[in-house]
């Protein structure tokens, strides 16, 4: 479903990416973990090309991103991507950030852009906050209404950018529970994240990043019980028990 | 204490009224014809200019210096005297069938008031955080789609203020027009002047018509914002 094949990219001088290779199948959930301004976000953010790769190649939905003929906004459509910051529209109710991109880039009906619009906010758990907008919603209320949002261009591939990182603790669950449900659904997840009991209990794989290089990929018992890189070794020591 | 003995009755009546009433329309006109074509050129220039493309956002560049830099009077006058020379014949045969100064001064008062609006615009559409238009091309928008349904709609609750501003400009520079024949208010408020010598009259009515034009376009964008204009809800 992705395909990282040797790929590169800098930012100037500073090599972000440094040769990584990655697989993520249909219906897996890949969760990506690493050190701050180890490069996850760069990498998580080239699927969609939010940011371009400089070498190497990149394989999405069977489509390679650096094909002459690829119809990008498609692309986009097909792959939901959920924000740290949730950036959700300002200007338009929960209800309307959700059914925007169907009307206007999917051309689905109104009628029933907002019926699936409702059952999403039913499914998230905001099926009574449709009304309301970002700015009176909660963090972890927007950051779900977020998801929502992604998950109304019924996407093959859906992409998390520490979704609960900018949340208060006790709102975390809620987003959580939510990309739980989508995991078990059998939707392709990548997810960057430091939440390691989603981690352990909910992916498939676990992928640990440092200085743009994939150093473990591992399924998630293994990769907790076995880290074979010393710097993960490291780094779980550090999450997993913060005040060492 | 004033000497002068004010006559109201002679300027605000009989034909006299009637001219600057009609002065009012035109006035009027001119200002809602020049401030649309200002905002639809000052939109699309703004939107060049922030666009991707470099040679058109060099144009825009080009466009917008040229128009603020020169003055007014100045550019009406290119409209009216120049423009025939450099535009097709079969334009000209039209133009000449029409209000040919009415014409000149909404195309003047339009160009020179977009590059002013386009300027606003712009930055109205850089305050809005650049994750906006992330998140709408990750849904799938082209770069056009996202700042017309996403960027914009959020740009123009911040640039309403120096909007008022461009508008209310917009129709006090309308009477520069009165230079090239156009029948507005201030060209009125002269003519009234020259018949009855009641120049101080006649030229305070028009005052205070421009006055009150411009408390009702202030007035009429304040309803606009409050009641058309959800609550741009803060951030
Ligand atoms: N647009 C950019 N221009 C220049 N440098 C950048 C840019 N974006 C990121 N970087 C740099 O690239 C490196 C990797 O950034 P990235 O955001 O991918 O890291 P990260 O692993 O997501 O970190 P964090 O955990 O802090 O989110 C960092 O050193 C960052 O400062
Ligand atoms: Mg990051």
């Amino acid at each position: 479903m992705i395909e990282f094949h040797d790929v590169h990219k800098w930012f100037g001088k500073l090599h972000v990416l440094a040769g990584v290779n990655l697989r993520v199948e249909p219906g897996q959930v890949v969760v990506v973990c690493g050190p701050s301004g180890s490069g996850k976000s760069t990498l998580i953010r080239t699927v969609n090309q939010l940011e371009r790769i400089d070498q190497g190649r990149l394989v999405v939905d069977g489509q390679d991103l650096a094909s002459p003929g690829l119809d990008l906004n498609r692309l986009r459509a097909e792959v939901g991507f959920v924000f740290q910051q949730f950036n959700l529209y300002p200007h338009l109710t929960a209800l309307e950030n959700i059914t925007l991109a169907p009307i206007k880039v999917r051309r689905a009906p109104k009628v029933q852009a907002r019926q699936e619009a409702l059952d999403l906010l039913e499914r998230v758990g905001l099926a009574d906050k449709a009304g309301r907008y970002p700015a009176q919603l909660s963090g972890g209320q927007q950051q779900r209404v977020a998801i929502a949002r992604a998950l109304a261009m019924r996407p093959k591939i859906m992409l998390f950018d520490e979704p609960t990182s900018a949340l208060d603790p006790e709102m975390i669950g809620e987003v959580l529970a939510v990309m739980g449900d989508l995991a078990s659904s059998g939707m392709t997840m990548m997810v960057v994240t430091h939440e390691m009991g989603f981690a352990r209990h909910l992916s498939h794989r676990v992928v640990f990043i440092d200085q743009g290089q994939i150093l473990e990929d591992a399924p998630p018992e293994e990769f907790f019980a076995n880290p074979r890189h010393p710097r993960t070794q490291q780094f779980l020591r550090q999450v997993l028990s913060p005040l060492h | 204490m004033l000497k002068y003995h004010f006559d109201w009755g002679t300027v605000l009546s009989g034909r006299y009224l009637d001219w600057l009433l009609s002065g009012v329309v035109v006035t009027l006109e001119i200002s809602a014809l020049s401030l649309a074509l200002a905002m639809f050129l000052g939109v699309l220039v703004a939107m060049l200019r922030l666009g991707p493309l470099g040679f058109l956002r060099r144009l825009a560049q080009a466009y917008l210096e040229f128009f603020r830099n020169t003055p007014l009077l100045v550019q009406i006058f290119f409209w009216y005297f120049g423009s025939y020379k450099i535009l097709p014949q079969a334009l000209n045969d039209w133009l000449a069938t029409t209000n040919f100064e009415f014409a000149a001064g909404v195309v003047a008062l339009g160009i020179y008031t977009s590059a002013f609006i386009a300027e606003d615009i712009r930055s109205g559409v850089r305050a809005i955080p650049k994750e906006q238009m992330e998140a709408a091309r990750s849904a799938g928008f082209g770069y056009l789609g996202a700042m017309r349904h996403v960027i914009l709609p959020q740009a123009v609750r911040i640039t309403i203020p120096p909007l008022v501003n461009q508008f209310l400009n917009l129709t006090k520079n309308s009477s520069l027009a009165m230079t090239i024949g156009v029948a507005e208010l201030t060209y009125q408020a002269r003519q009234v002047e020259s018949y009855s010598f009641k120049g101080l009259e006649a030229f305070s009515a028009a005052a205070l018509a421009y006055l009150l034009i411009s408390l009702f376009i202030a007035g009429a964008v304040n309803l606009y914002t409050r009641w058309v204009l959800r609550p741009a809800a803060g951030r």
